[in-house]
């Protein structure tokens, strides 16, 4: 093990002001190790004072070599990497990922499966943006949302647990549909969920939205600017609290979102209030698309047909020699995919995120490129601290709703 | 429940000072807030309201290393990670005791490569492994009772030892 | 093709002498090295490519001459688009032109490139490796890099592995 290096000034001259250089300014860390970086970040701070002249992130705390790693699997096995990129929104990675396989080898998915895939990937949607709600409203010494949050996040989680077995790194879905077919207690479970969540959410927005400490906290905190944003390539919540309407699930569909009705709610300010306003409001619209989703389930397999692709059920396998074939070699060899690439993106809780699938022939990918939304959010921090306290700093970055593993991979 | 009830009127207890200590010390055990990866979303759930370890004396968490005496490494430590996670370590007072929390921190779990560590034990020494990817918050929480039961079997002599050997 | 990108791939086709390949209705146009700043401000300004969704490349190891592609994922919000660009890259001290006064995003992502890939961008204003500690040698997504694979610890290698490990027992 290398031990930490000195740094010398040297190395960031170009990125302080020269008032840095004389010590007129004091440089400062934030972390890697500290409560509201949200991970492993590390923050380098150039203060005059209290008010932050510049900010220098430093990421690569958790760089996991995923990319390198899911070259070295089959396109099945390579799927429990994806789990563990955003680990707020792993089903949402998920299908992120069956969606480029899907795209890339041309695969069909039934329409029960693709209505159980937005079923839970709203859910996660809403557990993610729960989390992000009890951490900052921590940050924000609103210490009280934190179990408030956690008591429903648990509650979801619950679900994913009765339909996979797992409580976060589900790997639920897999190219071609889903693992299997959900339990019937699942309506059940999701339909006592819809009905005791919209209150939950007011109860949120009672404790905080008209909160003045909120409101000093947070009203013109962190201006973020249409241009900078595009520039940066901010997407997500942040984004559309600056005042674009973009949403991949309404620009773009995916998995049968075009039958849902559900709004992108919008703000104009693009300050840290705006993106909090745009997140609670998400809550509510993911409930909207789970509630609509569920009512239009529709009967019929969970997986594909295509046994190139998809392993046949276990009930096949006992009575068909040509299944134990098939479910062998996809266990052993995988399927291959053509030499191609392609892109496909989602919209995830924090933003597009993309994926560049290039196979060579083989059962392996030959690149996986991930193009995580926190990555560019994070990005666009070093322009919008500038000038603020670093106090806001924390509701800043807080407000971006980073999440270390989607930044570093 | 408490000593009273059993005591009586009586007012004095003999033990002996080993087990009033390794007593004290398990049931204010400071972890420090050091969440690395997934499972820190775990080691937060079981702080909160559905499992609440504030049950064992644990709710307390520090984020700085100078005031708590247990670490919890929750997540994947990496190739850039592991001197920070040293000298953390490093700046706990002793004793001190580390949970490997996860597959990852355990053996490397599902990344075998590069950049990742493969165990935190090549970086810090390792009191209790807890399996799991992410493990349970039941799973966390029996194992800082396994780490209770070490703390409660420990002999000052086992302390004068290690310090001899280290100063 | 997409009806809607057919305008664009011809006015960059026209300018650039460009050569496009399709594959699922999107569409990859290679272009060369010194032409990419041109062609991204072409995109951005007159099709309204306003975000640059990814930056990344591809290494076809083996292969010299281009041993890299970098890519450039593009969309248009106002007109909702997408549309890639590869650049082929030698593989001798890759070089090709920094991105970062077109789009701001171009500044980490390139960074991620030379730490990942080696491929160097002429005029980057903070040429610094991004993810991979500051010591670390090579640039792990190069196909010549080897994974890192490390023996897991069993009953049978028990001692052998836990020489690896002279903190364990402290």
């Amino acid at each position: 093990m290398s031990q930490i290096e000195e740094v010398s000034l040297d190395k960031f001259k170009h990125l302080v002001s020269e008032r840095a250089l004389t010590g007129e300014t004091m440089l400062l860390n934030m972390g890697p190790q500290h409560p509201s970086t949200h991970g492993v970040l590390r923050l380098l701070l150039e203060l005059d004072g209290e008010i932050i002249v510049n900010c220098i992130p430093d990421i690569g705390y958790l760089h996991t070599g995923i990319e390198k790693n899911m070259e070295a699997k089959t396109y099945q096995k390579a799927e429990v990497m994806t789990d563990r990129l955003d680990y707020m929104n792993p089903i949402g990675n998920n299908l992120a990922y069956v969606m480029a396989v899907e795209k890339l080898v041309d695969l069909d998915v039934p329409a029960r499966a693709q209505g159980l895939r937005v079923i839970l990937t709203e859910l996660q949607r809403i557990s993610s943006h729960l989390v992000w709600l009890g951490t900052s409203g921590l940050d924000l010494a609103a210490m009280s949302m934190f179990l408030y949050c956690f008591r429903e996040r648990e509650q979801i989680l619950d679900i994913f647990e009765l339909v996979s077995g797992q409580r976060m790194m589900t790997t639920y879905f897999r190219p071609g549909g889903v693992w299997r077919d959900v339990p019937v207690e699942f309506e059940k479970a999701v339909r006592d969920f819809i009905k005791i969540f919209p209150k939950r959410v007011d109860q949120y927005e009672t404790l905080l939205t008209k909160n003045p400490f909120l409101l000093d906290r947070t009203l013109g905190i962190g201006k973020l600017d249409v241009a900078t944003a595009l520039s940066f390539g901010v997407t997500g919540p942040p984004l559309r609290a600056s005042g674009i309407d973009w949403d991949l699930r309404k620009a773009r569909p995916y998995s049968g979102y075009e039958q849902y009705d559900f709004n992108v709610p919008t703000r104009t300010e693009g300050d840290t209030y705006a993106r909090y306003l745009v997140r609670v409001q998400e809550m509510r619209e993911s409930l909207k698309i789970v509630e609509q989703a569920l009512n239009k389930l529709p009967l019929g397999p969970v997986r594909s047909g295509n046994r190139k692709f998809v392993t046949p059920p276990r009930s096949e396998i006992g009575v068909s020699m040509e299944s134990l074939i098939h479910h062998f070699k996809l266990w052993t060899e995988g399927f291959s995919a053509p030499k191609a690439s392609i892109y496909s993106a989602v919209e995830s809780p924090r933003g597009e995120l993309g994926l560049l699938l290039e196979g060579d022939g083989g059962p392996k990918p030959y690149r996986v490129h991930l193009r995580t939304p926190s990555f560019d959010n994070l990005a666009v921090l070093s322009q919008i601290v500038k000038g603020h306290l670093v106090a806001d700093l924390v509701a800043i970055l807080s407000s971006i709703d980073i999440v270390l593993g989607d930044i570093d991979r | 429940m408490g000593v009273e009830q059993k005591l009586g009127n009586m007012g004095v207890v003999t033990t002996t000072l080993e087990s009033v200590v390794n007593w004290g010390r398990t049931n204010a055990m400071w972890p420090m807030l050091f969440g690395l990866a997934c499972c820190a979303i775990e080691m937060m759930s079981a702080q909160s309201s559905a499992y609440d370890m504030s049950r064992f004396g644990m709710e307390l968490m520090r984020a700085s290393p100078r005031q708590s005496d247990l670490m919890i490494v929750a997540g994947r430590v990496s190739k850039k990670m592991g001197p920070v996670l040293r000298r953390l370590y490093d700046q706990m007072p002793e004793p001190k005791w580390v949970i490997a929390m996860g597959d990852c921190a355990s053996c490397g779990g599902v990344f075998n490569n590069y950049a990742i560590f493969q165990g935190v034990d090549e970086v810090v020494p390792v009191d209790v492994f807890v399996a799991g990817c992410p493990p349970r918050p039941e799973a966390l929480i029996h194992g800082v009772m396994t780490i209770h039961e070490k703390v409660k079997g420990e002999s000052f002599k086992q302390y004068a030892e290690k310090y001899k050997q280290t100063t | 093709m997409d009806k809607k990108l057919e305008p664009i791939v011809k006015s960059v086709q026209d300018k650039f002498s460009a050569t496009f390949e399709e594959f699922r209705d999107e569409v990859h146009l290679f272009l060369k090295p010194e032409q990419i700043v041109d062609a991204l401000t072409l995109l951005r300004d007159e099709f309204n490519f306003e975000l640059l969704s990814a930056l990344t490349a591809v290494d076809y190891y083996p292969q010299e001459t281009p041993r890299f592609h970098v890519v450039y994922q593009l969309t248009s919000i106002a007109k909702n688009r997408s549309v890639q660009i590869r650049v082929p890259v030698n593989g001798s001290s890759p070089k090709i032109p920094t991105a970062t006064h077109v789009y701001d995003v171009a500044n980490w992502r390139e960074r991620e490139l030379l730490d990942m890939f080696g491929i160097e961008f002429d005029g980057h204003p903070d040429p610094r490796r991004i993810l991979s500690p500051e010591d670390m040698e090579g640039h792990p997504l190069r196909k010549d890099f080897p994974l890192g694979y490390e023996e897991p610890q069993f009953t049978f290698n028990f001692d052998e592995i836990d020489l690896r490990k002279p903190y364990a027992k402290e």
